[in-house]
């Protein structure tokens, strides 16, 4: 295998990896209440941030950084549920969109006014920026990590799902939420828990970004959360194994996108992921894992 | 064990219940009967908590003293004991049997007497026991009445309230879920109120039967009384 070819791998695993984080949310959010979290994205841009002042201010052992940040992502989160989608519960769908498109807005512009229009560059610590030589290859340490802690989070939120009494109750709600209201389950209290959680994932897909790229900015949420959305939608959105491999297929596909063709289709890697997408809903319209929509007994 | 006294629902603009009175005794198994709209199932959501109670009285008798269930949520109600089987069965179809019953226990923390409750579940039924890993969506219509009536059990209900046993199952499955019932109410003395559209098959087993029309209850007595009644025959048993 060429050197190239094993960094335009280790390239794909690593981005897929962080629209597999964002888009887990997605799909765990819309597989409870049916509802697209607009404002998901923008949990990646408060996960960057708090990496930032977290590393800036050199108060906490960089270890401790990325449970912070889980920790962080987690009450964000949990806080949009509380603030912008509880006030409109038994409100007609639609609002629900509204309410977490403007939840966005509100959250890009507050980012504006306190934090600043202006990009911000920030190095992380030394460990991560150590490179590793791999079949020839000069391969960054942290491409390397974050498929690895991606892999791990899909296995433990995966096991939650199915082995707990809350995840179970989470495919109850998902499943009939009327007969699961009968089970003395308080949908409220689980919509909370699937907002959090996966505000805590989006929160670490935003650390993992910045470390990557470097450079952070209040309306840095909105692409890759864009991106890991239609992500969901190609695995199937509600499912969560096909978020994990939507994420994969598209990250792959842009790296391939990027790295075969000549240099100069590059700028239009986001089109080719948009145009990817609708290719694959003529095939599939409910995406790889997505199950038809049936009618209940 | 359940006290309703002039209660009145209203769904939209719609009065559905109009100064509904109604008692269940402790033991007992009750029975609405009634047309298609008359009420039925509003009631049994009233009593649920999972409908507004316009105004009326609704009083459950527990241990620590009566409890007003139009104040109470659905979460409190079903740890107080009012246990919902709904129309439909609506069991969960794409998690497993085992899965199923798990929920109808899911207030309870005391996971011994969970496992006590399924297993007693799987001894009766042991069809659902052989299958328990599977989907329960793969089960036929009558094993999916009993894994619901197998999840309602497993809360451990005071009260068991029953919308349609009966509905969608063969006349010989409906008898075995009847003889379930009773076999339940004699030997653990659940106490009942079952909606039912199969008038006949409800009075010959409620010790206390209401008839509902439009909202109101029109008639009540026990089962035997309201069996022999002209005026019930010919509305609710009567052929052709």
């Amino acid at each position: 295998m060429s050197d190239y070819l094993i960094q335009q791998i280790v390239n794909g695993l690593s981005l897929g990896s962080l629209y597999a984080l964002v888009a887990i949310g997605f799909s765990l959010i819309y597989g409870v209440i049916r509802l697209v979290n607009f404002a998901h994205g923008d949990l990646l841009m408060i996960g960057a941030f708090m990496t930032f002042g977290l590393v800036a201010s050199d108060l906490v052992p960089w270890a401790a950084i990325p449970l912070l940040v889980l920790a962080g992502g987690f009450l964000a989160g949990g806080l949009i549920e509380r603030v912008a989608f509880r006030s409109i519960s038994g409100a007609p769908m639609i609002t629900g969109f509204i309410v977490t498109l403007s939840a966005s807005v509100a959250i890009q512009n507050l980012a504006l006014i306190f934090l600043g229009s202006q990009p911000r560059n920030f190095n992380f610590p030394e460990v991560f920026r150590m490179r590793l030589p791999i079949g020839g290859a000069d391969v960054a340490l942290i491409d390397l990590v974050i498929p690895a802690v991606t892999l791990l989070c899909a296995l433990a939120l995966t096991t939650f799902i199915r082995k707990t009494r809350a995840g179970i109750a989470i495919r109850a709600v998902a499943e009939n939420p009327f007969a699961a209201q009968l089970m003395g389950i308080s949908i409220g209290r689980l919509v909370f828990l699937v907002f959090a959680v996966g505000g805590a994932l989006a929160a670490l897909a935003g650390l993992f970004w910045s470390g990557k790229y470097g450079q952070i900015n209040p309306l840095m949420g909105f692409l890759p959360g864009l991106k890991a959305f239609v992500a969901t939608i190609i695995g199937g959105v509600g499912s969560l194994p096909g978020a994990i491999v939507g994420g994969y297929i598209l990250g792959f596909s842009e790296i391939a996108f990027v790295g075969f063709l000549p240099p100069e289709y590059s700028g239009y890697r986001d089109a080719f992921v948009f145009g990817l997408l609708i290719l694959i809903l003529l095939v599939r319209p409910q995406g790889l894992f997505g199950e038809a929509e049936q009618e209940r007994a | 064990m359940l006290r309703v006294e002039d209660l009145h629902v209203t769904r939209g603009r719609t009065k559905v219940l109009d100064g509904i009175d109604l008692t269940v005794e402790t033991g007992e198994i009750a029975t609405l009967i009634g047309a298609n709209g008359a009420g039925k199932t509003t009631m049994l959501m009233a009593l649920s908590g999972l409908l507004p109670v316009a105004s009326g009285r609704l009083e459950l008798n527990t241990p620590d003293g009566p409890l007003d269930i139009a104040r109470t949520g659905p979460v409190d109600l079903v740890r107080a004991g009012i246990v919902h089987c709904p129309e439909g069965r609506q069991i969960f179809g794409r998690l497993t049997i085992e899965e199923n019953l798990q929920l109808g226990a899911y207030l309870s923390d005391d996971r011994a007497g969970v496992a006590r409750a399924v297993s007693g579940i799987y001894d009766r039924f042991p069809i659902l026991g052989e299958r328990r890993a599977m989907k329960a969506g793969n089960l036929s219509g009558g094993e999916q009445m009993m894994l619901a009536i197998g999840r309602a059990l497993v809360a451990e209900p005071k009260l068991l309230l029953l919308d349609e046993p009966s509905l969608g199952l063969a006349p010989q499955i409906t008898e075995e879920i009847f003889g379930f019932l009773e076999e339940l109410n004699r030997e653990q003395e659940v106490t009942m109120l079952i909606v039912e559209q199969n008038a006949m098959l409800a009075l010959e087993l409620a010790d206390r039967a209401f008839v509902l029309e439009t909202g109101r209850v029109v008639l009540n007595g026990t089962g035997k009384e309201l069996l022999d009644d002209p005026a019930v025959y010919e509305a609710y048993l009567g052929v052709g």
